[in-house]
């Protein structure tokens, strides 16, 4: 295959064991696919199913049947049936993910939150500030706010470490969840223009957005989620 | 460092490694394979088995059935049961680590802290008193322990001092496997974070493999790859850690992961 990601047949079913053994199904048959340098972008109402489907996507969730065929480094490696390591391996190497809210350890500074990924992938800890105080200046976090730990940030500026430190690696795939909410104006055009390089460069990317108006700027195509409905 | 890990070979193998006492069974069938630079989290109530796992792992204890093989550092894998007494101390000294969840078991507490890490050199052979204090202070810095106190003891350490002089003790032979049994057990939750954020830089930095046995969660969400839910001395679910935590199946896992209360 040429694409990135190519989803075929997935379908996931949650089954609540505290509550009697119901049965919530989620998605079912869930098929497209993304190509490079194009962003799909998923649309539907809340509870359709969209953050689940990024969280298959990226192995956080488990799929009960189907594929999850992501490209890593020349071959192609279906998540949904992948080891623990390869999981772990695709995630340094290929797939990125946003989600909606910054998770950070206690007391790591502001500017090694965003650094950190390029850290890992062996880049040189100054090299790797240096990027990261350019990602955190263009989000416009102010540079006296670096060197605190985000946990006392406000949500928009947490949101936008979350960004920056999403942003900053080069990783070939992209998975954002809703990345502009919380944010203002302009920063929400910030995030328009580092989607439109991450295209320039390649990237594929799958985004839920609910601002109508970014998504019509970012999106190549759009996959309507309600198609997947479970019945329920 | 990606690479690496893709192609290389298990470090610590278990094959279907059983324990009982009479007829209770304190753990049944556990296999699993530990990779270098990898993180294992054991997880599970008191009672579940998970220590008992651990003290055969770390070859304290031998098991009913099965066999624990590790890879060393010749390259040749080699099942425990098969190396001699003074082959198993070697190995603790030098490729591995334990630590425990009280720092007394695991330091000698009236010497001082500058002769608790020495002391692991020493027995690797180094002679050079000069070297051994310039490497335990070195070992104290990285474990934020100001160096003024390398001659007291620690018996006059708070309990966080105390886990963070346990832990240079530990890595100052430089192991490639380090055993730890619920290592925030005991201490205060501001103190619990600031060991765990140092304890992931270490074990990052230094490509450490570990098994570390918690019944908390939020410890394994914050150090482990993949994690193990034991209960009643069997493996009930395995995966990688967010996908367990996440998106947990069993009813049991379901059970532990919604008890915990929000912050």
């Amino acid at each position: 295959m040429t694409a990135m990601i190519e989803v075929a047949d997935a379908n996931k079913t949650f089954t609540m064991h505290l509550q009697g053994g119901i049965e919530l199904p989620v998605v079912r048959g869930v098929t497209f696919h993304v190509d490079p340098g194009e962003c799909v972008v998923l649309s539907g109402p809340s509870g359709a199913g969209k953050s689940s489907i990024l969280k298959m996507i990226f192995g956080n969730y488990r799929c009960d049947s189907g594929r999850i065929g992501i490209r890593h480094r020349g071959q192609v490696i279906d998540l949904a049936t992948a080891e623990p390591r390869q999981v772990l391996n695709v995630r340094r190497a290929t797939i990125g993910y946003v989600s909606q809210f910054l998770r950070a350890v206690p007391r790591v500074a502001t500017i090694d939150v965003v650094a950190e990924p390029l850290i890992v992938n062996g880049l040189g800890r100054a090299d790797a500030q240096a990027r990261a105080g350019e990602l955190l200046r263009r989000l416009n976090i102010p540079e006296r706010l670096w060197q605190l730990p985000p946990a006392t940030f406000s949500g928009g500026e947490q949101q936008r470490v979350n960004i920056a430190r999403g942003f900053i690696s080069e990783l070939p795939i992209l998975l954002l969840d809703e990345p502009t909410a919380s944010l203002d104006a302009a920063n929400r055009a910030v995030v328009v223009e580092l989607i439109a390089e991450k295209k320039r460069q390649g990237v594929a990317m799958v985004a839920i957005v609910h601002d109508d108006e970014i998504r019509h700027l970012i999106a190549d195509r759009i996959v309507d989620v309600t198609s997947f409905a479970a019945a329920a | 460092m990606a690479d690496l890990l893709e192609t290389d070979q298990p470090l610590l193998i278990a094959n279907a490694l059983s324990k009982s006492y009479g007829r209770i069974v304190a753990c049944r069938d556990v296999s699993f394979a530990l990779y270098p630079g990898e993180v294992l989290a054991i997880v599970g109530e008191s009672g579940s088995g998970k220590s008992t796992l651990l003290q055969m792992l770390s070859g304290q204890l031998a098991a009913s059935g099965g066999q624990v093989s590790y890879r060393m550092r010749d390259s040749v894998t080699r099942d425990l049961a098969s190396l001699g007494e003074a082959e198993r101390r070697l190995l603790f000294r030098t490729d591995w680590g334990f630590v425990h969840q009280d720092p007394a078991q695991g330091l000698r507490m009236a010497v001082s802290a500058g002769a608790n890490v020495g002391e692991r050199l020493m027995a690797v052979g180094w002679n050079h008193y000069g070297r051994i204090r310039e490497s335990a202070s070195d070992w104290l810095a990285r474990v934020e322990i100001d160096v003024a106190r390398i001659d007291d003891a620690p018996r006059t350490y708070s309990g966080g001092m105390r886990q963070r002089l346990q832990i240079a003790r530990n890595l100052v032979t430089e192991p490639r496997l380090v055993f730890m049994d619920e290592p925030t057990g005991g201490l205060d939750v501001s103190v619990q974070a600031r060991l765990l954020d140092l304890l992931r830089n270490l074990v990052a930095e230094l490509h450490l493999a570990v098994v570390i046995v918690t019944h908390d969660l939020a410890v394994a969400r914050l150090l482990s790859h993949r994690v193990m839910v034991m209960k009643g001395g069997r493996v009930i679910e395995t995966g990688l850690t967010d996908q367990v935590l996440d998106d947990p199946r069993e009813p049991y896992t379901q059970l532990l992961v919604s008890s915990i209360l929000p912050p």
